[in-house]
């Protein structure tokens, strides 16, 4: 069960590593290791090289800025789940990086290895989507920004290049919001069955809702945004009837469904209406019977 | 491909070794420097039978190459006991026959020793949480959060 052989190298700052993805066809960047080692020992994956990014200083950090939290690439999933600035103003994202694996798991895995990584079944994608977040990348053409819309493209493909690192993850923070995010986990792989993001925004009254996002990943294709959702919430009182009519909103077509001989699109769609139904429920505030 | 060398620190013993890039922490720390406490099992990350700590905290050590870690401190079951003395959670473990056939053992009491450096008044469940990441296959999990909790309100076991 070794890995297939490579090359390693550390490089110790973010234009090192970018020079060393452009100079080595085929190298893979490597942060925490927990998502790349493992398709490694499978086969899945055999980067001929990897650069390992740990070495970098200034990537693993948690820090307020103008816009909202600005997330170090490097920052582990325990590291997320308990900072408070984090529990406080992105509560789902800090309920997602609770929600992975297990301790062990959560001390190895980054958030920017994660997001990079693009593995469907991962939890933070649908936080990050629901907080309309977004990641920085540095690559041989300078820094730029990818919205988390336009990251997730399936089956362990986003929208980094090659020669891009993923440095840091923003997150836009603003009042009158709530947000969370519920798992039904697969009991055998850890990974959620379904797991859905929820951020709502209200007016000062808190009655009406002025801007939702709701995300899901898990069985699906990709993680992703589910428009109806939110189109049924947007504008809607806050109360039971909306969510009931967000709720009904909530099935996936089940070409977006990866296939799966112990949990078919139904059931998957089913979870996600329960799951989606508990996040609103949360975020409104509203209790259940 | 080329050995690199690197420097571990295990158990507060300083270590260096040739390693292929390709090798995992627990490989090199069980073939190369023979602290087999570390138990290879799934080799997916589910198990935790391979559990260590890294720089303090509770990793799977399946799951890292050990060229990363260069430089960093491990810590292993081995490093657990002092003066051939098991420590308290060790004896708890013991006294409460938290182990049947031992394969989960020493990664179960490098995690559960994790949880306790920071674990106030923590209830069962809890502790079954903080224990997720370790499979056992005997004991149906009752009697390790018995020893982890005894670990907590008592210490070592008061009488045997």
């Amino acid at each position: 069960m070794y890995a297939n052989d490579f090359e390693y190298y550390r490089a110790t700052s973010v234009a090192e590593a970018v020079e060393l993805l452009v100079s080595n066809e085929g190298a893979e960047p490597m942060a925490g290791s927990h998502g790349l080692l493992p398709r490694m020992r499978t086969g899945e994956e055999a980067p001929p090289v990897l650069v390992d990014i740990n070495g970098i200083d200034g990537l693993r950090s948690i820090e307020e800025t103008e816009a909202g939290l600005s997330i170090g690439a490097l920052t582990t999933h325990a590291e997320i789940a308990r900072s408070e600035l984090v529990q406080t103003h992105a509560p789902a994202l800090a309920v997602a990086a609770q929600a992975v694996g297990d301790i062990q798991v959560r001390n190895g895995g980054s958030i920017g290895g994660n997001l990079a990584h693009g593995d469907p079944r991962a939890d933070l994608p649908a936080a990050v989507l629901a907080l309309g977040g977004s990641v920085s990348v540095t690559g041989p053409d300078g820094s730029s920004s990818i919205d988390a819309t336009e990251l997730f493209h399936g089956d362990f493909k986003t929208e980094v290049g090659d020669h891009e690192i993923v440095t840091a993850v923003e997150i836009p923070v603003a009042a009158n919001t709530a947000s969370t995010y519920v798992k039904y986990r697969n009991p055998l792989s850890g990974y959620p069955l379904i797991g859905v993001g929820t951020w709502v925004q209200t007016d000062d009254g808190g009655e009406t809702i002025e801007a939702a996002r709701v995300a899901a990943t898990g069985n699906l294709v990709r993680s992703m945004r589910l428009e109806e959702v939110e189109n049924a919430l947007i504008g809607s009182a806050v109360d039971k009837s909306t969510i009931d009519a967000a709720v009904a909103e909530a099935a996936v077509d089940e070409e977006l469904y990866r296939q799966d001989p112990q949990a078919s699109a139904a059931y998957c769609n089913h979870l996600l209406a329960v799951r989606t139904a508990e996040a609103l429920d949360t975020v409104l505030a509203i209790e259940t019977n | 491909m080329s050995k690199q060398e690197i420097t571990l620190s295990v158990n507060g013993a300083t270590h260096e070794l040739h390693v292929e890039p390709r090798t995992l922490l627990v490989t090199a720390l069980r073939e190369e420097l023979g602290y087999t406490g570390a138990n290879v099992g799934c080799e997916t990350a589910r198990c935790g039978a391979c559990t260590v700590r890294v720089n303090g905290d509770a990793i799977k050590s399946c799951m890292q190459f050990a060229v990363q870690l260069d430089g960093a401190e491990i810590e292993t079951v081995e490093g657990l006991a002092e003066d051939g003395n098991l420590a308290p959670l060790q004896a708890q473990f013991q006294a409460h026959h938290g182990l049947q056939c031992g394969f989960c053992t020493p990664g179960m009491l490098m995690t559960a020793d994790t949880y306790l450096k920071d674990a106030e008044n923590p209830s069962r469940e809890e502790i079954r949480e903080a224990i997720e990441g370790n499979l056992c296959r005997c004991t149906g999990y009752h009697n390790i959060v018995d020893a982890i909790e005894a670990t907590l309100t008592e210490g070592a076991p008061t009488n045997e």
